[in-house]
C-alpha cells in the first residue's frame, strides 16, 4: 500500500494578480439556487421505528418490505457512523432530519399538463423542460422531485421492449418479485452505515429491469432534486440488465441554496448478467455551500454494480461539481469471467468543498479486467481525495487492472491527495497505477490569452482539455451539461 | 502602427527595459538583436501583455490605443500576435479547437461572424498547406509531443490564421534546422504585407537571410544603442556585439 500526499505551497508573503482572480472565484454565487414552494407532506423530525413504518406505509409497501426497513433500521443503531473519510464536517444530529417528504400530486398523471405546474416552472429553471426533453432528445424522464416520482414518461415505449422503467415505489406494487429478488443483494443493508440508514428509510428512486436480449432503444434520464429544507434524501436506485442486454442511465441533479447542511444518503445498484452491459453516467451537482463554506449538501452514496455474468460490463462514469462534502466510491465486483468494470471520474471542489472519492474494483472471476481514470481538480480552499481499491481474489487468474489518479491544482491554498489501495491474492494479476499532480500553469493561460482567449474561457479550456479522457465517455448531450457545470464551478478560477 | 516611448520594465522586481524607444510603421519589418539577457525577449513579452512583466515607465501606443491598459486577450483582439520562443502546451485540447476558438474570438471582438467549420477548414488547409504540415497534427493536443520544429511552425500556422497587424517572432529560428528555417521564414513571407508589420526578435543574423529587415536595432543592457538598415546585421555577425558596446562606451566618454 502506498500513499502520495500533494500538497500545494502556501505562500502568504504576497498577493499576486492570480491570488486576486482567485478570490473572484469565491464570490460566484450558486446559480441555480431558488426554492419551489410545494405544499409538503411531511413526517415529522426525527428516527425510529415509528418513522420508518410511517415511510413504509405511506408509500403502500408490502409487509416484507417494511420488515427489511425495520431490520436494516435495527441493524443501523448498531452501527458507528464511519470516520475514515479524508473530510470534516460538523456532526449530524440524525434526530433533527426529517426522513419523508413528498410533493402532493394527483393520483394519476396522463401528460405533462397535469403535473404541477410549479414542478414544471423549476424544471424550466434548470433549463430542462420535460416537454421540449421529451421532444427533442428523445431521453425518457423519469422526474424525482424531492422524494416521490411525479412525471414518467415513455413509459409506453419502454413497454413495448419490455423495459420497465419507474419508481421504486411503483416497482414494488407492480414487479414486487422482482424487486424482492434483487433490492439489497448488491448493496445489503448492512454494508454500511449510510447504506443502512438508507435502507430504513429510502423514499423512493429509480427502478430499471431490462429483459433478456433487449437493447434499451434510449438513454434512460432521472433528474433529482432537493427541495424541502431540512430534509435528508435517501434515493435508492436499482438496474438489472439480464443477459445479453444493454442500458445507459443517466443520473443529473442541482439544488437550491440553503444555509442547513443536507444529507443526502444514496444507494445504487447494478445488477448485470451473462453478456450485459449498464452504462452509468453521473453528473452530480449538488449546493456545495456558499463562499465561506457555510451551507451545502453531505452527499454519502454507496454505488456498486455486480457484474454477475461472464462478459459483462459496467461502466461507470461521473462528473461531480457539487456537495459540501462528497463520499463516494463507485464499485464493481467483478464475479463473471471476462467481466469487465470501468470507472471515469472527474472531481471538482472549490471554496471549501471537501471530495474523497474514487472507486472499488474486486476481481473475483477469471480474465477480469478493470479500468480506472479520476481526476481531480481543487480550486479555492478545497479538499480533494482520490481513494481506491483495486483488489484480486485467489480464483481472479489473470486479472488486470490499470489505475491513473491525475490532480490539478489552482491556486495556493487548495489539496490534493491519492490514496490508492491494492489486494493481490493472485500472482498473475497485473496492476498497474499511475498518479500525476499538475497546476494551471499562469503561462498556459497567458499563450491562450495571447491567442485572443480570456483567462477564464482558458482555464475552462485547460480543465476540459484534463477532463477529455473522461468527457469522452458520457454520451453526447450530457458531455456538453458537464463542460458547462465545470465552467460554473470554477468561474473566473486562475492560479 | 506601434510606437514605443522611453519603455520601462522589470522582471521580478529587476529592471530589464532601461528606456526603449521604438516606432513600427505599417509594412516594415524590424529586427531587435542583442546578446543574450539584453532584454529582446522581455521586450516582446511586454508587448504582448505577459503578467510576469512590470511596465514602470513609459508609453507603448498600438494604433493609438494605450496598450498598457489592455488585457493581454484584447492586444491580441486588436492585432498583436507573439510567437513564443518555447510554445506552450495544452493537453487534451485538440489544435482544431484551438485555433478555431482563437480565430473566433478575434472575429467576435471585430462584430464579426464566427468561421463555420467549412470556412475554418478551408482557411486551415490553405494556411498548413503553406507550411507543409501533415494535416493530421490538427487532431493533436496544442503543442503535445511535437518537435521542436513542430511546435514553431505551429505558431507561424497561427499567425497565419489569426492575421494580425503586428507580429512578434520571439526567437522564432533557435533550435531549427536549416530546412525548417527556410519554412519557417517562407511563412513569414507570405504573411507580410504592406499593411501589417513583423517585429523579430533574434540572437543570429542567419534568420535574417530570410526574412529581410527594413530596420535591425541592437538591444543591450535594456536599451536600443544602435539602429540601422539591414546591413547592420552583416556588421554585427562580422565584428559580434563588443564592437558596438565598445562604441557606446567611447560615445559616452565622449
Amino acid at each position: 500500500m502506498e500513499e502520495i500526499k500533494t500538497d500545494s505551497l502556501k505562500e502568504k508573503d504576497e498577493v499576486s494578480e492570480d491570488m486576486q482572480l482567485l478570490n473572484d472565484v469565491t464570490k460566484n454565487e450558486y446559480k441555480w439556487g431558488f426554492i419551489t414552494d410545494i405544499e409538503s407532506d411531511t413526517a415529522p423530525k426525527g428516527l425510529n421505528e415509528e418513522i420508518v413504518r410511517f415511510i413504509s406505509m405511506k408509500k403502500e409497501e408490502p409487509e416484507w418490505m417494511t420488515e427489511w426497513r425495520l431490520k436494516a433500521f435495527r441493524h443501523w443503531q448498531k452501527m458507528e457512523e464511519p470516520e475514515w473519510p479524508n473530510v470534516t464536517y460538523p456532526k449530524i444530529d440524525f434526530q433533527d432530519i426529517i426522513y419523508y417528504s413528498a410533493p402532493k400530486r394527483k393520483p394519476q398523471l396522463e401528460s405533462l399538463d397535469e403535473v404541477d405546474p410549479e414542478l414544471l416552472k423549476t424544471f424550466e429553471k434548470l433549463g430542462i423542460p420535460l416537454e421540449e426533453q421529451k421532444i427533442l432528445s428523445g431521453v425518457a424522464v423519469d422526474a424525482v422531485f424531492d422524494s416521490v416520482s411525479v412525471a414518467t414518461t415513455f413509459k409506453e415505449t419502454l413497454k413495448e421492449k419490455g423495459v420497465i422503467f419507474s419508481s421504486v415505489s411503483d416497482a414494488l406494487k407492480e414487479h414486487p418479485e422482482l424487486v424482492k429478488k434483487y433490492l439489497g443483494s448488491v448493496v445489503p443493508y448492512t454494508d454500511n452505515y449510510y447504506a443502512a440508514l438508507n435502507a430504513a428509510v429510502f423514499s423512493d428512486g429509480s427502478f430499471v429491469y431490462i429483459p433478456k436480449g433487449v437493447r434499451c432503444p434510449m438513454e434512460l434520464s432521472t433528474y433529482f432534486r432537493i427541495n424541502n429544507e431540512e430534509t435528508g434524501q435517501f434515493e435508492r436506485t436499482l438496474i438489472i440488465a439480464e443477459d445479453n442486454s444493454y442500458v445507459s442511465y443517466l443520473e443529473g441533479c442541482t439544488a437550491p441554496i440553503r444555509d442547513t447542511n443536507q444529507l443526502h444518503a444514496a444507494v445504487v445498484e447494478l445488477v448485470i448478467l451473462e453478456n450485459a452491459e449498464i452504462k452509468y453516467s453521473t453528473v452530480q451537482n449538488w449546493y456545495p455551500g456558499n463562499s465561506e463554506g457555510k451551507g451545502g449538501i453531505y452527499n454519502f452514496v454507496t454505488k456498486r454494480a455486480a457484474c454477475r455474468g461472464n462478459h459483462s460490463k459496467v461502466s461507470w462514469t461521473q462528473v461531480e461539481t457539487g456537495s459540501a462534502v462528497t463520499w463516494k466510491y463507485p464499485s464493481c465486483i467483478l464475479q463473471g469471467d471476462y467481466s469487465v468494470g470501468e470507472f471515469y471520474s472527474v472531481a471538482v471542489t472549490n471554496n471549501y468543498q471537501q471530495a474523497d472519492t474514487g472507486s472499488k474494483m474486486i476481481h473475483l472471476g477469471k480474465n477480469t479486467s478493470s479500468t480506472i481514470i479520476s481526476k481531480g481538480i481543487s480550486a479555492g480552499k478545497s479538499n480533494n481525495s482520490y481513494r481506491g481499491l483495486v483488489k484480486v481474489g485467489k480464483k481472479a487468474d489473470n486479472a488486470r487492472n490499470f489505475t491513473q489518479c491525475d490532480s490539478m491544482l489552482m491556486g495556493e491554498k487548495c489539496g490534493a491527495h491519492t490514496f490508492p489501495y491494492i489486494e493481490i491474492e493472485n500472482n498473475t494479476a497485473r496492476v498497474e497505477h499511475e498518479a500525476t499532480t499538475s497546476k494551471v500553469g499562469e503561462d498556459q493561460i497567458f499563450y491562450l490569452n495571447q491567442r485572443g482567449i480570456s483567462s477564464e474561457d482558458a482555464v475552462n479550456m485547460i480543465v476540459n482539455g484534463f477532463c477529455k479522457e473522461v468527457f469522452n465517455n458520457l454520451p453526447m448531450e450530457f458531455a456538453v451539461e458537464a463542460q458547462k457545470l465545470l465552467a460554473i464551478s470554477l468561474e473566473s478560477s486562475v492560479g | 502602427m506601434l510606437v514605443i516611448k522611453n519603455l520601462k520594465a522589470n522582471v521580478e522586481g529587476k529592471e530589464i527595459l532601461k528606456g526603449i524607444n521604438l516606432e513600427i510603421k505599417a509594412g516594415e519589418v524590424h529586427a531587435i538583436m542583442g546578446p543574450n539577457g539584453s532584454g529582446k525577449s522581455t521586450l516582446a513579452n511586454v508587448l504582448a501583455g505577459n503578467g510576469g512583466y512590470e511596465v514602470t515607465s513609459g508609453e507603448i501606443y498600438f494604433e493609438g490605443k494605450d496598450l498598457v491598459e489592455l488585457a493581454p486577450e484584447d492586444r491580441a483582439r486588436e492585432g498583436i500576435f507573439l510567437a513564443f520562443q518555447y510554445p506552450i502546451e495544452i493537453p487534451g485540447i485538440s489544435n482544431a479547437t484551438f485555433l478555431k476558438t482563437a480565430l473566433n474570438e478575434v472575429r467576435k471582438y471585430h462584430g464579426k461572424p464566427e468561421a463555420t467549420p467549412k470556412e475554418f477548414l478551408e482557411l486551415l488547409k490553405e494556411k498548413s498547406g503553406v507550411l507543409g504540415m501533415d494535416p493530421q497534427f490538427i487532431s493533436r493536443s496544442v503543442n503535445v509531443g511535437f518537435s521542436g520544429g513542430e511546435k514553431k511552425r505551429n505558431e507561424i500556422l497561427q499567425m497565419l490564421m489569426l492575421q494580425p497587424k503586428l507580429a512578434l517572432l520571439d526567437e522564432t529560428d533557435s533550435g531549427l534546422d536549416i530546412d525548417a528555417l527556410k519554412i519557417v521564414s517562407s511563412g513569414v513571407n507570405v504573411f507580410k504585407n504592406k499593411d501589417n508589420a513583423v517585429l523579430l526578435v533574434t540572437h543570429y543574423q542567419r534568420l535574417l537571410n530570410y526574412i529581410v529587415p527594413d530596420y535591425v536595432h541592437v538591444l543591450s543592457q535594456g536599451r536600443i544603442i544602435k539602429s540601422g538598415g539591414k546591413e547592420l546585421a552583416l556588421e554585427l555577425e562580422e565584428k559580434g556585439y563588443d564592437w558596438i558596446k565598445n562604441d557606446e562606451l567611447i560615445e559616452e566618454n565622449v
